[in-house]
């Protein structure tokens, strides 16, 4: 199959999510991006399952739940942080420093 | 078999600590239980004393080797094992007999003394503490326990010479003699270790049977721990260079100059050395050097005396001179003849100079009555005291004539024998008539400077003052009394030893020859003809006759003013009455540079820069730099912490992948 294309496209999407979280200021953007690292990871395991068996694809149900528990409390905290402060930009959000 | 069993030794040194217990208690609790105070403190001393005596004639009816009692394991350290034990015999039994005794005198002397004073709990605590430790140093069957004793006198010696310690000088006075004999100590501990090094014990019994054959005769490590032994000698009985702190010491209360700044304490040295004269026969150098500083401080304590005009300080200087004495002695060999001299010195020091305290009792109950400030101890304030303390005067012109060696009063033979050593040991030992000579000329001037406080103190017209001359009265009798005891054994202490030439038995010499012999047979006395030992003998006498009969047709007593009218010294005489500058010159090269070392040096860049300065604040400063660093990092913006955190990921995965 085409293993090679899907793990290229898979790091691609990584590559993407983790340049997101670093650039990015908005926190709902870097959620996004933390999202999409997980989903180039659930690509991986797609993938790879074709050959090494469909442990990989199970795995790929457990990353979902837990990244939609993961979005639930973190879309939580940040509509409190939004209440809270007015805004979603890290770089005001900035109180716990030495 | 003995009665009583000698086993039971411990109680004399037991009773005076019990007392001390007591007396310190009361101290504390009730100081104005004088009555009780008085019956505990002397009566522990009075019951020791018979106990000492009853254990004595035990011995000398019983045994003749030494008798060691081992109490308990005190220090079980591997190859170092010190029992707790004490040790009687020939010497030992003398010491405790001398302790006691005339510690016992000295105690119900203070009860009349020292009865207005405030502390006087406090006082007889103190003494009795002293009285236990020098027992112990007396007893101690090894040289830790002895050493035991011997810190235990001197932090006695401290207390009491800072009794009034609210007055500056006193304290003072006490810190040097601390100090002072810290250092002698330290001598003390350095012959102590050289000789568990060498001999692998430090029992008396073991060490002096093995130092023959342990050590090289006249080697350097015997001739070093001779030396180092004297040092702790020089310190505890106030010979050159370490005698300065005994004249300051008589800042201290009259009784406790007698008790431990005359007959006991000061005598521990003279002890030691008695005590080890097997190790001083194997080294002649450091049994040269005993007998010769000995001659020296002899002469020049004397030379002071001559020109001190504190009553005290006269004795005090007396006393040093007297030691000196007494290590010409034991440093010739002769250790009965020293230890002679050592009870005869105890019994006419401890009367002159509790009659000095009746004196100044006398004088400062004067004072007091019409509110003087005069100085109750300055012989210019005293003069023809002799009208108003008939008992003081009679008792203090015979200890007097002891002390000058007019026979036959104690002093005559003591001194005779030591200087009839000597003068023998010359004939073998050139260097030993220098000793001689200087111990005859130390013996002139005793006569003259004792003659002189005579004179000026009891004789002439009286200077006290007209208003105060009412109150002059003699002592008590609880202050009297054992004046009159200490004066009969000053005329009669002679016949301890009366030497076989007055056709005597040498009782005391026999006495000790258990103890002494084997030094003795390592290096034996030598013997001179009894021509020449009467041709000493009369020399002798001569010079004490000279010296009394100078004193009397030189000095005026009539001439002398009040001790605030008096014009300056000048002279010889103002280098005599400065002590020939000695403090001053200690001041100078030792005091001043520790003082200066110790404040712009240990204090100023030491202490405030180095250990405040670099070691405490400087850790303070590296530690804030490091937080401050670490601070930092923590900047609270969570993208910075990524950026870290990615790369972290990176090099972990570089690493894991190469």
């Amino acid at each position: 199959m085409l293993l090679a294309p899907a793990l290229l496209v898979s790091a691609v999407l990584f590559t993407f999510g983790v340049a997101g979280v670093l650039i990015r200021r908005n926190a709902i953007v870097i959620f996004m991006c933390v999202e999409l690292m997980l989903n180039a990871v659930n690509l991986t395991f797609v993938a790879l399952a074709q050959q090494l068996g469909v442990a990989g694809q199970i795995f790929v149900f457990f990353v979902m739940a837990v990244a939609a528990a993961e979005a639930a409390v973190g879309l939580a905290i940040l509509l409190a942080i939004f209440r809270h402060r007015q805004t979603l930009n890290l770089q005001n959000i900035n109180l716990l420093k030495g | 078999m003995p009665a009583v069993p000698l086993s039971l030794i411990w109680v004399v040194p037991a009773l005076p600590l019990l007392g001390f217990l007591v007396n310190g208690t009361l101290a504390l609790a009730r100081p104005g239980a004088k009555r009780a105070v008085s019956i505990v403190g002397v009566g522990t001393l009075v019951l020791a004393f018979a106990a000492a005596a009853l254990a004595v004639v035990e011995f000398g009816a019983h045994a003749t080797a030494p008798l060691v009692f081992r109490y308990w394991d005190w220090i079980p350290a591997a190859e170092l094992q010190v029992p707790f034990a004490l040790q009687l015999d020939q010497l030992s039994a003398v010491m405790i007999l001398i302790v006691t005794g005339v510690g016992a005198l000295i105690h119900v002397f203070s009860v009349g003394y020292m009865h207005d004073d405030a502390g006087y709990a406090r006082f007889f605590a103190y003494l009795n503490l002293f009285v236990f430790f020098m027992l112990t140093l007396v007893l101690g069957a090894s040289f830790p326990v002895m050493f035991v004793g011997w810190e235990g006198v001197g932090l006695c010696s401290y207390l009491l010479i800072g009794f009034w310690f609210n007055e500056k000088i006193n304290a003072d006075a006490g810190k040097k003699a601390f100090i002072v004999n810290r250092i002698g100590d330290f001598g003390f501990l350095i012959a102590m270790l050289l000789i568990f090094w060498r001999v692998g014990s430090l029992d008396f019994a073991a060490v002096f049977a093995r130092a023959p054959a342990a050590f090289a005769p006249a080697g350097a490590l015997i001739t070093a721990i001779t030396l180092f032994l004297f040092l702790g000698c020089t310190g505890k009985s106030a010979q050159i260079p370490l005698y300065t702190w005994l004249p300051d010491a008589m800042q201290g209360p009259t009784p406790v100059s007698a008790l431990i700044h005359a007959a006991t304490m000061v005598t521990a040295g003279v002890y030691l050395v008695a005590r080890c004269g097997v190790l001083f026969a194997l080294s002649p150098i450091g049994s040269a050097t005993v007998a010769g500083v000995g001659a020296l401080t002899a002469l020049f304590a004397a030379t002071i005396a001559l020109k001190q005009w504190d009553i005290k300080r006269v004795l005090a200087y007396s006393t040093v001179s007297q030691l000196g004495y007494m290590f010409v002695g034991v440093g010739t060999g002769a250790y009965a003849a020293g230890i002679f001299h050592l009870a005869t010195h105890a019994f006419f020091k401890a009367l002159l100079f509790l009659g000095s305290g009746s004196v100044i009792h006398a004088m400062h109950r004067a004072y007091h009555a019409t509110h003087s400030h005069d100085d109750a101890q300055d012989m210019r304030n005293m003069g023809g005291l002799a009208r108003y303390l008939p008992w003081t005067w009679g008792l203090m012109w015979i200890a007097t004539l002891a002390i000058a060696g007019i026979p036959p009063f104690a002093g005559f033979f003591s001194k005779d024998e030591i200087l009839g050593a000597a003068f023998a040991e010359a004939t073998v030992r050139p260097a030993w008539y220098v000793f001689w000579a200087l111990g005859l000329g130390a013996a002139l001037l005793t006569a003259f400077y004792m003659t002189r406080l005579m004179l000026y103190t009891f004789h002439g017209p009286n200077r006290t003052g007209d208003r105060e001359r009412e109150h002059l009265h003699e002592a008590p009798w609880s202050m009297t009394g054992p004046l009159v005891v200490l004066g009969a054994l000053t005329v009669a202490g002679g016949v301890l030893n009366v030497p076989p030439l007055f056709g005597g038995g040498a009782l005391l010499e026999r006495w000790l020859e258990p103890v002494t012999g084997v030094a003795s047979r390592l290096s034996p006395l030598v013997e001179v003809p009894h021509a020449t030992e009467w041709a000493l003998v009369v020399g002798a006498v001569l010079v004490a006759v000279l010296g009394i009969a100078g004193a009397l047709r030189l000095l005026r007593p009539e001439t002398l003013v009040p001790a605030r009218l008096a014009p300056p010294e000048s002279g010889f005489g103002r280098i005599l009455w400065k002590k020939w500058y000695v403090d001053e010159l200690y001041d100078a090269v030792f005091v001043r540079p520790i003082v200066w070392l110790s404040r712009e040096v240990l204090w100023k860049i030491v202490d405030v820069r180095i250990v405040d300065g670099l070691l405490v604040d400087g850790t303070a400063v590296v530690t804030r730099a490091l937080g401050w660093i670490g601070s930092r990092l923590q900047t609270g913006e969570v993208g910075v912490y990524v950026v870290g955190f990615v790369v972290g990921v990176l090099v972990v995965l570089v690493a894991a992948l190469r």
